[in-house]
């Protein structure tokens, strides 16, 4: 879907009404107070449940699930001081885990992605269309088709239980959505640009990195931002390849408090899943402007 | 054998050939090791009895014959199907209503957007699903909520009739991302049709019908393939709520979450990939079905 959003907000017509224009009736602003009354009340309803899991966090441990309304009277930090020391390693090592698998995974995409894009985008070579259709299958392809052999072969050069089978693939660009993101992306570029170039003698590894690359920064965060937020709230591909307790991440060490000794440490768990979403909410305020372009230029989630 | 004259031609045809598969070396690489292999590989798994230990030991169909008797096989198939089939639409239909209620350059547009949003960036994750595991929990927000009204409400996770709806329910509060895809979609609707439709004196509701949904329904069928194939998929959300048990009842064993304890459980290999051929042909006989319904509502303008 190539929805173009590029200037959504000069590019928007104008709406009906103002080119119909009516004087504000009582019946029309009624309408629009009770709108946004409804979509207030929705919004609440939406975030009340991520509210309560903050202020249940700061609560003492035995008074949680005594009170569910979202009025903290006396904060503590104890659950976080808990959650944090509540299995054999620290929650700094699990942070530090899924941070190395993040960053390593940006960079796999951000190399990978954007040298295959290029080559779809702008060059023209035997076999082109089937590849890229190839690709955009693979998009598709449910995961578990390929899990099983992908593990046996893992398990055949020894990465069980290391980081690897989480983080190589990226460098091979298997994640082809962010592949077909940025060919999208490298279309919108003006080709005179490139054939300027090629005029003054550059080559296609030039072109690449002296004008497409940096023209392409805005598909680049979209890419960093994404594989983040999929990377970090990942749990099959760590619940699979990564075993033991010091290699674990924040999903699986979250999800250890589920069948650790009957679930006694409501407050440590909610401390920690608080603390575990607060990444995810950082990506999601400085780069809100790239994944709503993103989703758009793709259509896809 | 090419000649000068041939290669000539090619060299015009393909004037990248050479850097074309430089530049595609990393992905080409990848597509062979972790996909075309693996896929070839599971293919032959799936007739095999395999347990990572021995050699796979080559069994014919056998998988597919005890597939076929598995009961529990056909409880996660259906669990998974009634999941695709009540979440996908709701969550689309939501996203769509949200969509058009935030019309073009409302007041406040900007900030209901990132707040119906911002689940959907989060919903993915483990931690949001131990506190659904919580919200609906039989000391949970849910019943808190309806005891303000005097119901007692049942603990709805561990409950086999309604533990699957609290996971459609997850989903549905992820609408934001078809949402803004949605209002994307809106924004390129020429404002000149719903000026001419109010012209001729044509109703909000026949509007709709006559101009938004048609020219929408493109993005509307692209998102709705796409989430189905997604959900098919879904795995973690079913794992935390129940525990990776799957219960009560097995009321929440998706099919991926049976897979993965047939496969990484009770190292079933071969089973496990069987099963993997099996949903995605699935997946795949949604898809075309969805294809197939397109002709009669997907409209194409150019």
């Amino acid at each position: 879907m190539t929805t173009d959003t590029t200037g959504p907000a000069t590019a928007a017509p104008p709406a009906v009404r103002h080119v119909v224009a009516r004087p504000p009736t009582f019946r029309r602003r009624l309408r629009s107070v009770l709108k946004h009354a409804g979509l207030l009340a929705l919004s609440l309803l939406m975030i009340y449940p991520l509210i309560w899991l903050v202020v249940a966090s700061l609560r003492p441990d035995d008074e949680i699930f005594r009170d569910l309304s979202i009025v903290l009277t006396d904060p503590t930090g104890e659950n976080y001081a808990s959650g944090w020391e509540a299995h054999r390693h620290s929650f700094t090592r699990y942070f530090l885990n899924s941070a190395v698998l993040s960053i390593g995974a940006i960079l796999g995409n951000l190399i990978s992605c954007s040298l295959a894009a290029y080559a779809f985008a702008r060059l023209r070579f035997p076999l082109r269309t089937l590849w890229f259709a190839t690709m955009l299958a693979t998009i598709m392809l449910p995961v578990h088709v390929v899990i099983v052999p992908q593990y046996v072969i893992f398990a055949q050069l020894g990465w069980i239980n290391t980081f690897l089978p989480l983080v190589v693939p990226k460098f091979l660009a298997t994640d082809a959505f962010f592949v077909f993101l940025m060919v999208q992306f490298i279309r919108g570029i003006p080709r005179e640009l490139d054939e300027a170039a090629r005029l003054d003698g550059a080559g296609h590894l030039r072109i690449f990195g002296q004008i497409i690359l940096p023209l392409m920064v805005p598909a680049l965060a979209t890419t960093t931002i994404f594989t983040f937020i999929w990377t970090w709230s990942d749990f099959f591909g760590p619940l699979i390849y990564l075993t033991s307790q010091e290699n674990w991440t924040v999903s699986l060490a979250l999800r250890a408090f589920l069948d650790a000794t009957s679930e006694s440490n409501f407050g440590g768990m909610f401390a920690m899943s608080v603390l575990s979403l607060l990444p995810l909410f950082l990506a999601f305020l400085l780069g809100q402007r790239y994944l709503v372009r993103g989703f758009a230029t793709t259509g896809i989630k | 054998m090419p000649g000068p004259d041939g290669t000539a031609a090619r060299k015009i045809r393909y004037p990248d050939a050479r850097t074309g598969y430089a530049f595609l070396a990393p992905w080409l690489i990848g597509l062979v090791t972790f996909t075309i292999g693996p896929i070839l590989a599971s293919a032959y798994l799936s007739l095999t009895d395999y347990n990572l230990l021995e050699p796979a030991r080559f069994i014919g169909l056998e998988n597919y014959v005890d597939m076929w008797g598995d009961r529990r096989l056909w409880a996660s198939l259906r669990v998974t199907v009634t999941y695709v089939v009540v979440s996908v639409p709701l969550q689309l239909a939501v996203a769509l209503a949200i969509a058009l209620l935030l019309d073009r350059g409302m007041r406040g547009l900007a900030f209901y957007r990132s707040v119906f949003y911002l689940p959907s960036l989060l919903g993915g994750s483990v931690a949001v699903a131990i506190l659904w595991r919580q919200v609906f929990g039989t000391d949970g927000l849910v019943n808190w909520v309806l005891a303000l009204v005097g119901i007692d409400g049942p603990g709805w996770i561990s409950n086999p009739s309604t533990a699957l709806s609290t996971i459609i329910v997850l989903h549905i509060w992820t609408f934001g991302s078809p949402m803004v895809i949605f209002l994307a979609g809106l924004r390129q609707i020429p404002a000149v049709y719903y000026e001419a439709a109010q012209v001729d004196g044509a109703s909000p509701a026949r509007r709709f019908v006559s101009i938004t949904l048609p020219l929408l329904s493109p993005i509307i069928f692209f998102n709705l393939v796409l989430q189905v194939i997604f959900a098919f998929q879904t795995f973690t959300q079913a794992f935390i709520v129940s525990g990776g048990t799957g219960g009560p009842s097995d009321s929440t064993l998706f099919f991926t979450l049976y897979l993965y304890r047939e496969g990484f459980g009770n190292l079933n290999m071969g089973y496990a990939s069987a099963m993997a051929w099996f949903l995605l042909t699935i997946i795949c006989a949604f898809t075309a079905f969805n294809f197939w319904l397109s002709r009669f509502w997907v409209f194409y303008d150019d």
